[in-house]
């Protein structure tokens, strides 16, 4: 871990000023992905700005029916508030098969968008990896590539967006708030807010350098039943092979957006109008482009199941 | 003393403390952190950082190597580097090399080793360093060198039997397939670590070793210094499973850099480096041919089995349970080990055996669907009297069947279905398996010293050592009953080189062979006792403080201090047995009809292992041997890229171990057995037993509920999902 | 093959910065390189080796401490970031002659084997009964909106975060059910 400066800004403000003055700052919230990243020299900031201080830790209700959440809400907290539980089950459900109960209390909302790949060979800095190291090419998509991306990546890099929580944030159209360098603010759905890698898989997401996520915003409850079903080796504690996030209307109709297959979570609008159609109409549309390897060409029939089980349990309920 | 006939009876048969259910005497140290582990030894004064680097390529030679930058980093004290360092010596079962020469072996093969004043300082400066290298070719894809394999070096890599060939041609009913397992990681939760410390020419290792005898030796050989001068300590060890039977980097680099920094150095190797630096269970392909006749009863059968390794040495011998599990007149075993240039493969728990099961195990579901048996049945129908491949031995005591029986019933084994695929719960489809299990019961000269008290308490040392297994409370109800006093009267101290060397943990001789020893030293301490006050004891009473001799009696304390040494070692009449463990293992798993993903529901093994010294850390070993074969039946694999040579997926996060949630319910029995040919005690190991099976039963478990047969482990849902019906 | 260059910090001494928190109920005031992790302070600078380091990287939990009343991963954590929080390790729970009844439990049931991953599993078992009270939902928690109960799959999964390799997972469970049945 290369040495660096450390600071608590006292507010938003504050942040985006400290880490947009400089070009080797960044934002420390919970610091779960960071410091891990920080560990291995992939991340090796000069000057960490933590944001704990900043107020943003609340869930309020907004004007139009919805909720927002702050960027530094806890994955726990976030999960076990009632209106989520009550109104958003899909965004507990999906928070809650992510990581362990000791990461949740520490991951934030901000920076579980932020999460970086677990590609094995982006964690191991001997590998070339052009996420990590533009230009030095990607050992992956030769390599062994089992959990990595079906769809949506590039010749220059296969590696999945590894989060649950955004994935169940997906289905529900939820916006990215943001306070830039200069306290200017922006809304990005979340939709737009990661990148697909195309030819600059280093960067990950449509923020600026300085730029802070301040809050998530969900648009009034969706109705209808919410679903997660993530699909892993283990029974906990793992990342996705394949995770659906599903909001079924009584009449059949809803949105799906899938995790553990591309390099954001995957949804594509025109598939949620084949839900009344079943599984294989929906994954055909939602996978018309997919682009897999050898190893991990199975996650597309995996998917279609693993809806197909979704949609069953819709249809019993 | 010589163990030199069968037991008879002795005052075990009436135990009071050994063979009862006891909580671990250094249950409060652990459950408190109190337990010192080998890098949290602050009682050695002065210590710096160590932290390793590892090659980052698989095979060739360190071209240039810049230190300069991490030289001149804040807080660096010093720096061994490979290219500067004459290669070490090899230490007992050391196949790669450890340290030093520009040549590479391997992926994260050590190359440097940087000290500092704090951890935070030694991991920078480690990556200040540049390398270079001249990268060659090697051999990584056993598929691809095993036809060419040569048999294992050893006179006992093939053994036929009768005429396997003729045999297996005339058999109505035959079975010929073929299994693989993947390289497979000890994942032990404490790294390898040592704290090592120079006073003039001799070294003081503190360090976490399962063996500690081996350990001291291999240092002087490493090191090219005599073994006299170094010293092992090894108390507690987080967890080994053969990935620290041996010296390995951390207590290598740390006593080079110790000697060069001038001061004591810690070094724990870094998690991501854990994979490639050191041991792994070896991949194996097997091939498995067996002729039956129509009532079932095997005619021929044949294991064959290949693995690859540094140098083509000590490969991963899966046919070993095979000799030795069912009858058959006909037979054939070899075993073929191929070069490779992954990193070392080594022992990992129950080495051979965890992964010819998978593969035996699972042959024999075929044979018994084949003949359309049960597969209980089929097992018991194949019931040896002596041992299938070495005739002229007789099993020193052999329950298989009654293991079978009686897990049948518990289990409930008749509600399974003979069709696979038929039982349903929800999405659920539920299949059960089954699956015998065999690991021997080996037993190493093991010694200890033992000492009396004016107080009357007892104190033994050895060098034995407690990787989890529960050595400290074996031991100590082993002093305790055969002294006569009661269980906090004894205090036991493990692992330090200065006691007597002990047979260490490993190969699941440890319990059995470390009481053994502690016994004989007992033994002679009673006899000294009896000398000192004049009576016969080996024909007194030791019981509640007290001796009584005849109609005299005396307490312990009269004796005032005494010690005595004492050894077991064992005579030949053991080679006319075979001394085994045995089990009969069941698993009930549902596999998601959607999505094929496979959860277990629950799991029974019913072992034969002898007296059960303590029942309650002897379950511990169960269970956990079944959470570990559970995980190599369903989703531990090292990830070979054959290109790189190395293992990807080099973390716990990459290599997925269970965890809770995997494992809902298990059960233990054990059936109440005496082996009086193992030992004084009559009692076996258990630790490796319990992950001899188990991870077949759940294969089995997965065609019982699918009707899909795969042989590849892990059973991972890609490799039988286009199998599984089709879902709307 | 080479990672990105790195300029390295010439001899400048790396930044350290005072930091205050306190321990089992005792202020720590300690001067650290800002680098050093919640962990290392623990291990290295206040010789609590109770809480263990298994990977590092919050890939075992074997680390697992509990800040203001909740469990974290003590590795990915900087200790500039508990100026003020009060942290708990297992030490802080009990001692060998003053055991915390989850400690009690897990001698009783034989709740570990090598012992290395047991005061973070302790540490987590005591947490989870905790968020089961405080109604957090789970990954198996079928009724979102109902209340939480502390039954097997329930404790199992919300302890997946602890790794154990000796995989006392089962004789863990029984441990946590007896404290948690004492309590109902």
């Amino acid at each position: 871990m290369r040495p660096f400066t450390y600071q608590r800004a006292g507010s938003v403000a504050e942040a985006v000023k400290a880490v947009g003055s400089r070009d080797d700052a960044m934002f420390l919230a919970g610091g779960t992905n960071l410091l891990d990243l920080m560990k291995l020299q992939i991340e090796t900031p000069a000057h960490i700005v933590d944001i704990q201080d900043t107020g943003l830790d609340k869930i309020e209700k907004t004007k139009d029916g919805g909720l927002r959440i702050g960027a530094l809400v806890s994955n726990t907290a976030l999960s076990a508030d009632e209106r989520v539980r009550k109104d958003y089950p899909v965004l507990t459900r999906a928070i809650q098969a992510g990581a362990s109960g000791q990461l949740r209390n520490k991951a934030t909302t901000g920076g579980n968008l932020l999460q970086r790949t677990r590609c094995s060979y982006f964690y191991d800095t001997n590998m070339a990896c052009n996420k990590r190291d533009p230009g030095s090419g990607c050992a992956a998509l030769q390599g062994y590539s089992r959990q990595l991306a079906v769809i949506g990546s590039s010749d220059k890099c296969i590696a999945t967006y590894p989060g649950d929580m955004a994935v169940g944030m997906r289905v529900l159209d939820a916006v990215v708030e943001t306070m830039k360098a200069d306290g200017s603010t922006r809304s990005i759905a979340l939709a737009d807010f990661h990148r697909l890698p195309g030819d600059h898989p280093e960067q990950d997401n449509v923020l600026e350098t300085g730029e802070l996520i301040t809050a998530v915003w969900l648009p009034k409850p969706p109705g209808g039943r919410h679903f997660y079903h993530k699909v892993r080796d283990r029974a906990s504690y793992a990342f996705a092979l394949v995770s659906v996030a599903a909001v079924i209307q009584d009449d059949g109709s809803g949105r799906v957006a899938f995790g553990g297959v591309a390099p954001k979570p995957w949804r594509v609008e025109a598939a949620d109008a084949a839900l009344g159609q079943g599984a294989k109409a929906v994954i055909a549309r939602a996978f018309a482009d997919a682009r897999p390897t050898e190893e991990n060409r199975f996650k597309i029939a995996l998917a279609e199941r693993a809806l197909a089980g979704v949609l069953a349990e819709a249809r019993n309920a | 003393m010589k163990f030199e006939a069968p037991a008879g009876s002795n005052l075990f048969d009436r135990s009071q403390i050994v063979g009862k259910s006891t909580p671990r005497i250094d249950g409060p140290l652990k459950t408190t952190g109190q337990a010192p582990y080998a890098y949290e030894r602050h009682d050695m004064a002065n210590q710096a950082y160590g932290w390793v680097v590892g090659s980052a390529i698989a095979k060739g030679l360190i071209a240039s190597m810049d230190v300069s930058d991490a030289q001149s980093a804040p807080g660096v004290i010093a720096i061994v580097s490979a290219p500067d360092t004459k290669p070490v010596g090899k230490g007992i079962a050391n196949n790669a090399p450890l340290f030093g020469g520009p040549e590479i072996a391997h992926y994260h093969q050590a190359i440097a080793c940087v000290v500092a004043e704090t951890f935070e300082q030694a991991r920078y400066a480690a990556s200040l360093i540049r390398t270079t290298y001249d990268r060659s070719q090697g051999a990584f894809d056993l598929a691809k060198v095993a036809p060419d394999a040569p048999l294992a070096k050893g006179d006992d890599s093939k053994s036929t039997l009768g005429d396997f060939d003729a045999a297996f041609a005339a058999a109505p009913v035959k079975l010929d397939a073929r299994y693989t397992t993947p390289d497979e990681s000890h994942a032990m939760m404490e790294p390898h670590a040592t704290i090592a410390a120079w006073e003039g020419d001799k070294l003081t290792l503190l360090t976490s070793n399962q063996m500690v005898a081996w350990a001291k030796q291999s240092m002087g050989k490493i090191l090219g210094i005599d073994p006299a001068n170094v010293r092992i300590d090894s108390p507690f060890i987080g967890g080994g499973f053969g990935g620290k039977l041996f010296i390995r980097a951390d207590a290598v680099m740390a006593a080079l850099a110790a000697k060069k920094a001038g001061r004591p150095v810690k070094i724990a190797l870094q998690r991501p480096l854990i994979a490639n630096n050191t041991t792994h269970r070896h991949a194996t392909i097997q091939h498995i041919r067996i002729g039956a006749e129509k009532d079932g009863k095997i005619t021929a059968i044949s294991h064959e089995n290949w693995s690859g390794n540094q140098n083509g040495k000590n490969g991963e011998d899966a046919t070993l349970q095979t000799p030795k599990l069912y009858a058959g007149a006909n037979r054939l075993t070899a075993n073929y080990v191929a070069t490779l240039d992954l990193p070392e493969g080594n022992a990992m728990r129950a080495p051979g055996e965890a992964v010819g099961h998978l593969a035996l195990e699972v042959a024999m579901d075929e044979l018994a669907e084949k003949l359309g048996m049960d597969p209980v049945e089929l097992r018991i129908v194949n019931e040896p009297k002596m041992v299938p491949g070495s005739p002229e031995k007789k099993f020193s005591d052999r329950n298989l069947v009654r293991c079978l029986r009686e897990g049948a019933e518990r289990f409930g084994w008749s509600r399974r279905s003979k069709t696979p695929g038929s039982m349903r719960d929800g999405r659920w489809l539920i299949g059960m398996g089954v699956a015998a299990g065999y690991r021997a019961g080996p037993t190493e000269a093991s010694g200890a010293h033992v000492k009396l008290d004016a107080d009357g308490r007892i104190t033994v040392e050895t060098d034995m050592t407690d990787i989890g297994t529960g050595s400290y409370t074996i031991i100590a109800q082993t002093a305790a009953e055969t002294m006569g006093v009661s269980l906090d009267q004894v205090k036991v101290e493990l692992g330090d080189s200065r006691y007597p060397k002990s047979s260490g943990s490993g190969g699941q001789w440890g319990a059995a062979s470390s009481t053994a020893g502690v016994y004989a030293a007992c033994v002679n301490l009673r006899r000294a006792i009896g000398e000192k006050l004049g009576f016969d004891a080996d024909a007194a009473t030791f019981e509640d403080g007290s001796i009584r001799s005849g109609n005299r009696s005396y307490k312990l304390t009269e004796a005032g201090a005494l010690s005595a040494d004492g050894e077991m070692t064992y005579g030949d009449f053991k080679d006319d047995y075979d001394v085994g463990t045995y089990a009969g293992h069941f698993v009930e798993v549902g596999v998601d009809a959607y999505t094929g993903v496979t959860r277990i529901r629950r799991m029974l093994s019913v072992c034969d292992a002898g007296r059960i010294l303590n029942p309650l850390s002897a379950r511990s070993q169960v269970i956990g041997a079944m959470v570990m074969s559970a995980g190599a039946a369903l989703m531990e694999e090292l990830a070979v890229d054959p290109r790189f040579g190395f293992f990807v997926n080099h973390d716990l996060a990459g290599y997925e171990v269970p965890v809770h949630a995997d494992i809902p319910t298990q059960d233990v029995v054990f059936l109440d057995t005496l082996d009086d040919i193992v030992t004084p005690m009559k009692a076996k190991g258990v630790g490796e037993l319990g992950i001899c099976g188990p991870g077949s039963a759940i294969a089995n478990a997965i065609y019982n509920a699918t009707g899909i047969r795969i042989r590849d482990y892990p059973l991972t849902l890609e490799k039988y999902l286009s199998e599984m019906p089709a879902v709307a | 093959m080479s990672s990105r260059a790195q300029t390295p910090a010439k001899a400048s001494p790396p930044p350290t910065m005072p930091v205050s928190f306190t321990v089992n109920g005792k202020k720590a005031d300690l001067k650290l390189d800002t680098r050093t992790t919640l962990l290392d302070a623990l291990r290295e600078h206040l010789k609590l080796t109770g809480t263990k380091k298994g990977c590092d990287h919050g890939q075992c939990g074997a680390c697992t401490v509990i800040v203001n009343g909740e469990r974290i991963n003590s590795c990915l954590s900087l200790a500039m970031q508990h100026q003020g929080d009060e942290v708990t390790t297992i030490e802080g729970l009990g001692m060998p002659d003053d055991l915390h009844p989850m400690q009690a439990a897990f001698v009783k049931h034989d709740g570990y084997q090598c012992g290395y991953c047991t005061p973070g599993q302790i540490c987590s078992a005591v947490s989870v009964l905790k968020e089961i009270e405080a109604n957090i939902p789970s990954h198996v928690t079928g009724d979102l909106t109902s209340r939480m109960r502390p039954t097997n799959m329930e404790m199992r999964e919300r302890m997946s975060g602890n790794i154990c390799r000796c995989g006392a997972y089962s004789n863990i469970a029984d441990a946590m059910a007896e404290v948690a049945g004492g309590k109902a």
